[in-house]
């Protein structure tokens, strides 16, 4: 199980992203984290992911913090890839950042053998988040973190790619949290939504986004 | 229903430029041709890339790799009229921020674009289109990236002032757009680092919408946003395309797309396989291509379906 136990997070001391957030997810489940643009969600994802580490607060999975050194159990991919590859190594080296190539998965994922020798520049955004996508799965996670992975992808790729993702979770008893501004989406894939609420001090917190 | 198939004598009996032919596309309702001449206009259009081709991974391997030509974007053509909104849709990794980069001459050192740019009915070279770039054509660039790293976004989005009369207004209009992004004071005090996504995302809009431009091409504007700002972005496309602009709206989202675009152009392999009327893309049986076909079948609402699903 997956917890998240309290966290709060700031960027700047006095301005607080999240407080108090406790989050619980079981493998067999796909959670969707849900709140307006700017509220902290990709906060969140990150912290859950171990990116960085909460103010306050545990992040553990299966009781245990996430751990400092070798492949996270939870694996996170990101809403740009752009800023998530290493603009100087090439997707082969990028790739084996998480072990032995896993052939099918590109394969399952429409990534071409002749992507593998090319730089990130080189690459259309939604080919480099399949890349994302291929990475985080071959590090065998036990939750996977999808912070709005597919918008720069169109509706054909879209769908390829969740169904990987949803048949590889499957497969491997893996959790899934995710973000998405779709709704069409969501309702596709959530099995349970999870409201990221602020705080009520947070309202007088002067980037407060009221649209 | 209003379109007119392939010919449209209306505007072949306006004056073209030379061995400009518009006949690749379907009109919408709305389009006409205001001075005789499309806003925008791009003819054949070709990018390649020369690369290098690595086979092996050793030191030699890496000294003798031969280089080859990769073409992305192949014998391309598309036309904006004044007042319009013209979505380019396609797979991802069709070529679609391609043409972007070429509209704006900001094209890769190592591609090779080819072809014909018309703009307001002048044949455009390269240099025309790096000086109508922020002057004429605005970029709403894809990648949040694109903002300068070091630099405040409000400041970015103000840009550089001409006079001090000059730098008034455009604080005020920065004002006036942040406030319609729902973007306070203390964002624009900030640097792209300390915001959220759909934030840099509604930074990059303002941008493009400080400067009067005719034209402006919108290279995946809604990523990151809720459904409210991003209609709300697509609303103040529909006015700007309404009080005479043209936009060229790239995106993948069809559904998004048709709600505000006059005209689709369907992208895929590298070229414009359909360019229609939105109307002819409310049902399956009046798309031409079977790219459009399958995109269309593809979303959510459609069923969701990959390939050849049933």
């Amino acid at each position: 199980m997956l917890e998240v136990r309290d966290v709060s997070f700031s960027y700047r001391a006095g301005t607080p992203v999240l407080a108090g957030v406790s989050l619980c997810v079981h493998p067999e489940e796909r959670v969707r984290i849900s709140a307006p643009s700017g509220a902290g969600k990709t906060t969140l994802c990150s912290l859950i992911a171990g990116y960085r580490k909460p103010c306050a607060g545990d992040v553990l999975v299966d009781g245990a913090p996430l751990p400092d050194r070798g492949l996270c159990p939870v694996q996170l991919i990101g809403q740009h890839p752009e800023r998530m590859l290493d603009p100087r190594m090439r997707m082969r080296e990028t790739l084996r950042e998480a072990g032995a190539l896993d052939v099918d998965l590109m394969e399952a994922l429409g990534i071409e053998s002749r992507w593998l020798g090319r730089f990130p520049h080189e690459l259309s955004g939604g080919e480099m988040q399949r890349f994302c996508i291929v990475r985080a799965l071959m590090a065998h996670p036990r939750y996977v973190v999808a912070d709005e992975i597919s918008t720069m992808l169109d509706a054909f790729a879209q769908a390829q790619v969740w169904k990987t993702i949803l048949a590889w979770c499957a497969q491997h008893d893996a959790g899934l949290l995710f973000t998405t501004h779709s709704n069409a989406l969501a309702a596709h894939l959530a099995t349970r939504t999870f409201e990221l609420r602020r705080e009520d001090e947070m309202r007088a917190r002067p980037e407060s986004e009221a649209v | 229903m209003g379109d007119q198939m392939g010919t449209d004598a209306h505007a072949q009996a306006r004056a073209h430029a030379s061995g400009e032919s518009h006949h690749h596309h379907t009109h919408a309702r709305g389009s006409v041709h205001r001075q005789g001449c499309h806003l925008l206009q791009v003819e054949h259009l070709s990018v390649s890339f020369r690369m290098y081709e690595t086979r092996g991974e050793g030191l030699r391997d890496f000294l003798t790799a031969p280089q080859s030509t990769v073409f992305a974007v192949r014998d391309l053509s598309v036309a904006v009229h004044e007042g319009e909104i013209v979505a380019v849709v396609g797979a991802s990794g069709a070529g679609k921020t391609l043409l972007a980069d070429a509209l704006l001459g900001l094209s890769e050192p190592n591609a090779r674009v080819e072809g014909h740019i018309w703009f307001k009915g002048q044949r455009c070279t390269a240099r025309d289109l790096v000086a109508l770039r922020g002057h004429g054509i605005s970029l709403v660039p894809q990648s949040v990236a694109s903002l300068d790293p070091l630099m405040r976004v409000g400041e970015q989005v103000r840009g550089v002032a001409a006079s001090r009369a000059d730098a008034r207004a455009r604080a005020q209009r920065q004002r006036q757009l942040f406030a319609r992004y729902g973007l306070d004071e203390a964002t624009a005090r900030r640097y792209p680092h300390e915001l959220s996504g759909g934030m840099a995302r509604r930074v990059l809009l303002c941008c493009a919408l400080m400067d009067d431009p005719s034209l402006i091409v919108a290279d995946e504007p809604t990523p990151g946003l809720d459904t409210d700002l991003a209609m709300r972005a697509l609303a103040d496309f529909r006015q700007f395309a309404d009080q005479g602009g043209g936009v060229l709206l790239i995106t993948h989202d069809i559904e998004l797309a048709l709600n505000v675009a006059d005209r689709v152009a369907v992208f895929d392999g590298g070229t414009v396989v359909e360019e229609t009327s939105v109307e002819s893309f409310r049902c399956e049986e009046r798309l031409r291509s079977e790219t459009a076909r399958r995109l269309w079948r593809a979303l959510p609402q459609n069923g969701f379906k990959v390939g050849t699903d049933a």
